[in-house]
């Protein structure tokens, strides 16, 4: 293992580490009964088979976002409409299954498909915009999520509304389209399967393609990715396409897996998960199942510390905050880093002077 | 003089990619001399004055300024103690005036709130006036040209209070007018008491104005002597470690097609100024074009155009018959066109991808590396590891990162690259500026054997040793025109050809030596 | 009806009543951007601010107090992002975006933990500042119906542009602001350290920010409820690129925002659906940012010469 290897390693544990012990500051400082809470968090989910399917259900929905993320971002291009891309996923596979008849087996597929495709519009439209007018992607793209989560809850209410059901819901997704669970005792489903495969066709993607390649060339240098005769609008387009139809799917996919009817009506919050799950992966999709893991295990742990103890799961968001601050801070621990290089440097200098 | 104002003592530093560019050196100035610094590109000489001004810190050394040891942590520091440098790029912001430049910083004040722009004014205007600078301090600076931009910076300098006064290749982008200009102030300077470091590799410059030379060679220090008691052969030597007459045994040129045609090629700048102006030539098979020329005369939006990376331009290009604006630039390196890059770190390569991601960025969509939709990474991976070998690339392994290696060996990933594709045109801008002496040589080697085996190369170069030791043909740049272009190259020399490259001299009716009607 | 609502002194009241927070936001956006960061971390500091704004005002039994305190608070979380960003060389984006993050959970905790509260500060008895009328503006036709009859902080909102552009272009403070901005190594080489320029203008623009955070809870609403910056901060980001960056031209289009929000809150009233409407102010940040890039991209195109 080289010394670049190791450092970055170490980084990413010491960066989670710390952001744990200041969630625990804070649980000791604004809990009744911390010891409790702190045990609950880190080993809550091992406590049942279902609290543990807990974690894996939540890690679904963060594997399609963080893998939607890593390739879009792998074009240097912060496109975080994402959240939107998720957000229509849902609603389109909810008026799709509700519109349509299909045989069961073809009809979830069906679903998820057009949600992808719908996902795909989404973020192709702050790409588009900047193609053809050079608009800065970061504003057009979190206006565009805005815009979704508005048009979804105006669909909601005058088209998919049930009038029968107390709540702002829409009417029930027939039980052909939905996923049903693989695992008893858990509402483990389906979309695991797809999850893990969309990470490691994301990874083939990336690595082992020729449009992988254009694209990671395209993301480090723009200038010597044209200069090498890549045409990097056409990639980069192609990367935000791409990403925005893995979140859609991934959409489809959390509803028909998780919900049985539309209920969201305000943003969920994936498109900003997707940003730590990749900071943590290192823009590889290859990594990204762990990094859900890593964060749905964070989450469920959370919420059943939420409900034994007075801590709330909000707790995990400000943990997630600090994780990404320090992941991506370059300055953190580069003195050791310096300080490795620095030897590796001398020893060599000593090598040739040896000769 | 013979007071020690500075002495810095067994300095070593060593850049995050650990690379060290400055191994053990130390270095001393007299008050009120002119010192030169004297070495190639990437000896050393910035980075060492870098650590004087406390841009960088050094790994060991100390400083000992007029006796007693500092640490300069930052140029705030260095200024305090009264030095000053004037930067190679130039350190001005362009949006603002002279005098807002000069006073930036240290700006006088009214009601202790705002910015007293008129006696800004006035405190610019002493400055030049005392120091004979003939310069409009109400001007915004990115309107002035090159030499008055210098003056800024030396003014600023001096509003600050610098005694010692270090200047970066101030010659590199000055006409030999401005040239003779900035000597006669940097004399008075001198006479007023100031001490001088004047980094160059200009011999004859160092000859004309400084008091001693300090030679650096590949961060070490080489010594430092009197200019009046050293030779410019002495020098040079000490410089490149060997007589620098570069000879290489070359067959004469077998003139083959023409490659590439240029006919009536101008491009206009963002300014409106015509960069390439009417030019015409053809470059055959089999023949090594030279273009000399003080950069920044057109050598790059020449390049940018004639590689496709633009295609803002009148007149016509063809390679192989083919118009360059037709094209992209993938189809044009599939005809057989390789280009390399003035700029290794933004055009060459990307600094966090491994040696072999970069060095298939041109042909891993050819058959032999890639199929319809997948890479053959195994096929590339092996030849990788034959192309580092070709090479001689000093790395760990084809997965370092390129942004670890030095730049001689950055420069050696993309002449591989390049170079693998079997090119039947090379342009090559600038191809060995910066890196070590041995890699240049294994370059240059390499591009007359690709010249010997029918290739068409353009070389672009302001290494008057190179174009004159490679080019079969020579044409000198000026102001996006040509002023000469010579056949019997071996045979010319370096003093007439400078006045060619400083438009002091300008051949008519060149046409016959570019191109054949 | 709308449209004779729209061409009401009422409605134009109502636009910088609207326009006020994403005022504050756009100048803050200004500063940060005129020394080189983009202040993606507005969003955050608003929230952040419109929570502590009632905390404080409740806390101090006086707005002008919370007010104050919230301004340090605002200044702290601008310190912070650049410490992250300059000390840690943190990507400025993602820094933000995890500023953003930690304001949305703490925000909640933050709020539950001081009054037992989820989503909304019902209990806090916070203050607001007041709404003034101008004496003798009030009685001119129409301009004393837009102008007069306003929260103290949108007038405010309003100096501070000619306060942030006297700032920017008459203090040296400013002028070194803008040098930095422009060619960090040349504020370098004059001895300006460009990290100090930076922290300086990120806390600045976080006290700003605040200004316009507070606001949201003690002036355009009575309470603080989670999420209320609603993406004013990220229309801010948008103001003052379109804006050019300068205090005057961030005013203006944050001026154009502010009436695509005051359409909105009336039209919400009427027979469309509110849904909608809602939409409005992000469809026009969006259209608005896609025409100022193209006007700007054609008229880069038309200098470089074809």
């Amino acid at each position: 293992m080289n010394s670049n290897t190791k450092y970055n390693i170490l980084r990413t544990v010491l960066s989670i580490s710390i952001a744990l012990l200041i969630s625990f500051g804070i649980i000791f400082l604004t809990s009744k009964e911390p010891v409790k809470a702190i045990v609950q968090l880190l080993t809550g989910p091992l406590q049942s088979q279902r609290r543990f399917g807990n974690v894996i259900e939540a890690m679904i929905p963060l594997i399609f976002t963080g893998t939607g993320v890593s390739i879009m971002f792998a074009a240097n291009e912060i496109n975080l409409a994402g959240e939107g891309a998720f957000h229509l996923g849902g609603l389109v596979a909810t008026y799709f299954a509700l519109n349509t008849a299909l045989p069961a087996g073809l009809s979830p597929l069906a679903t998820i498909l057009v949600a992808g495709l719908f996902g795909m519009i989404v973020t192709a439209i702050p790409a588009i915009l900047k193609i053809k007018t050079e608009s800065d992607v970061l504003v057009s793209s979190l206006m565009m999520n805005y815009l979704i989560l508005y048009f979804s809850n105006y669909v909601l209410s005058n088209i998919l509304r049930d009038p029968k059901a107390g709540a702002v819901v829409s009417f029930a997704v027939p039980s052909v389209t939905q996923f049903s669970p693989i695992i008893s005792g858990t509402r483990i489903h389906v979309g695991l399967f797809i999850a893990i495969a969309v990470a490691i066709l994301g990874y083939i993607f990336m690595y082992k393609t020729k449009i992988g390649y254009e694209l990671r060339i395209t993301g480090e240098n723009r200038d010597f990715a044209r200069y090498s005769g890549i045409n990097v609008v056409k990639i980069t387009l192609i990367s935000q396409l791409l990403g925005g139809f893995i979140f859609g799917i991934g959409g489809g996919v959390e509803l028909l897996g998780m919900y049985n009817r539309f209920t969201w009506t305000s943003l969920l919050g994936y498109g900003w998960d997707a940003i730590i799950i990749t900071t943590l992966a290192k823009k590889n999709p290859i990594y990204v199942p762990f990094a859900a893991f890593f964060l749905a295990y964070l989450r469920t742990g959370a919420s059943i510390m939420s409900r034994s103890t007075d801590v709330v799961t909000e707790i995990v968001i400000i943990t997630q905050g600090i994780i990404i601050l320090l992941v991506v801070a370059e300055q953190f621990l580069s003195k050791y880093r310096h300080k490795l290089v620095a030897k590796e440097a001398k020893a060599e200098l000593m090598e040739r002077e040896g000769e | 003089m013979g007071d020690k104002v500075l002495q810095m003592k067994n300095i070593m530093k060593i850049y995050p990619n650990g690379v060290v560019a400055v191994e053990d050196v130390s270095f001393e100035l007299e008050k009120g001399e002119i010192h030169a610094l004297l070495g190639e590109n990437g000896a050393g000489k910035s980075t060492l004055m870098k650590v004087l001004f406390g841009i960088e810190s050094p790994e060991q050394g100390d400083i000992i300024l007029n006796g007693n040891k500092v640490s300069i942590k930052s140029p705030l520091e260095a200024i305090k103690m009264g030095i000053g440098m004037v930067h190679q790029h130039f350190m001005l912001v362009p949006s603002l005036t002279v005098a807002e430049n000069i006073v930036l910083g240290v700006e006088p004040k009214k009601s202790n709130l705002f910015i007293d722009e008129e006696k800004a004014f006035k405190l610019s205007k002493e400055i030049a006036e005392t120091y004979n600078f003939d310069i409009d301090v109400t001007e915004k600076v990115e309107t002035l040209p090159v030499g008055l931009k210098q003056k800024v910076e030396i003014l600023k300098a001096l509003y600050r209070g610098a005694d010692i006064l270090i200047l970066d290749e101030p010659t590199a982008v000055l006409t030999p007018q401005e040239t003779e200009e900035l000597f006669v102030q940097l004399k008075k300077l001198k006479e007023k008491g100031h001490t001088i470091i004047f980094i160059s590799h200009k011999l004859d410059e160092i000859k004309e104005i400084c008091d001693r030379a300090t030679i650096m060679r590949n961060g070490k220090s080489m010594g430092t002597y009197h200019v009046k008691d050293i030779s410019t052969a002495e020098m040079s030597r000490l410089m490149v470690g060997r007589d620098v007459v570069l000879t290489f045994d070359k067959k004469p040129s077998e003139l083959r097609e023409t490659v590439l045609r240029v006919r009536n090629l101008t491009v206009t700048g963002t300014t409106g100024i015509k960069r390439v102006d009417d030019m015409s030539f053809d470059v055959k098979a089999g023949e090594i074009f030279g273009i000399a020329g003080v950069e920044g005369n057109g050598q790059g939006h020449l390049v940018e155009v004639l590689t496709g990376l633009s295609n803002k331009y009148t007149g016509e290009i063809t390679v192989f018959d083919k118009e360059v604006k037709e094209y992209s630039i993938r189809e044009l390196r599939d005809f057989g066109m390789s280009h390399i890059p003035e700029d290794r770190m933004t055009f060459g390569c990307a600094k966090n991808m491994n040696i072999m991601d970069n060095m298939f960025t041109n042909q891993y969509h050819k058959p032999e590396y890639s199929g319809k939709v997948l890479l053959k990474n195994k096929k590339i991976e092996s030849r990788a590891k034959e192309l580092i070998k070709e090479y001689l690339v000093k790395c760990k392994s084809y997965k370092q990162n390129v942004g670890m290696l030095s730049g001689g060996n950055i420069q050696k990933v993309v002449v591989a690259r390049e170079f693998s594709t079997n090119p039947k045109i090379i342009i090559a801008n600038q191809p060995t500026r910066g890196i070590d002496v041995g890699a240049a040589e294994f370059i240059r080697r390499r591009i007359i054997d690709f010249r010997d085996a029918g290739c068409a190369v353009i070389l672009i170069s302001a290494d008057l040793n190179e174009v004159l030791e490679l080019s079969d043909r020579l044409a000198v740049i000026y102001k996006g025109k040509f002023t000469g272009v010579f056949k019997d190259v071996k045979n010319l020399e370096e003093v007439k050809l400078g006045e060619y490259m400083l438009g002091i001299k300008r051949d008519d009716n060149l046409e016959g030596l570019l191109y054949e009607q | 009806m709308i449209v004779d609502a729209i061409l009401s002194p009422e409605f134009l009241n109502n636009t910088l009543r609207a326009t006020t927070p994403i005022l504050f936001a756009a100048l803050a956006s200004a500063i940060a951007s005129k020394s080189g960061v983009v202040n993606m971390a507005l969003e955050g500091i608003m929230l952040f601010a419109a929570l502590f704004g009632v905390i404080f005002s409740a806390a101090f039994q006086s707005a002008w107090l919370g007010l104050l305190a919230t301004m340090v608070v605002g200044g702290f979380i601008g310190l912070f992002l650049a410490f992250a960003v300059l000390k840690l060389k943190t990507d400025e984006i993602l820094a933000a975006i995890a500023i953003n993050l930690i304001a949305n959970g703490a925000t909640i905790l933050i709020l539950l933990f001081v009054s037992g509260d989820r989503g909304i500060s019902s209990s806090i008895n916070s203050l607001t500042i007041p709404m003034v009328s101008l004496p003798v503006i009030e009685n001119i036709p129409f301009i004393g119906t837009v102008l007069s009859n306003q929260n103290i902080l949108t007038y405010i909102s309003l100096i501070m542009v000619v306060v942030v552009h006297i700032f920017l272009y008459k203090t040296p403070l400013g002028l070194q602001i803008r040098a930095v901005g422009e060619n960090k190594d040349a504020a370098e080489s004059v001895g300006i350290s460009p990290d100090r320029i930076r922290y300086i203008s990120l806390i600045l623009s976080g006290v700003l920010a605040s200004m316009g955070g507070f606001f949201l809870s003690g002036g355009y609403m009575t309470r603080f409820t989670t999420g209320m910056s609603a993406g004013r901060g990220f229309i801010a980001l948008a103001a003052s690129a379109m804006g050019g960056n300068t205090p005057i031209g961030s005013f203006l289009v944050s001026l154009l925002f502010g009436a695509a929000q005051a359409i909105s809150n009336i039209l919400q009233l009427g027979t469309l659906p509110h849904e909608l409407v809602q939409m409005l102010p992000y469809l026009t940040t969006l259209i608005g940012l896609g025409i100022y890039s193209y006007s700007r991209m054609k008229k880069r195109q038309r200098l470089m010469g074809r």
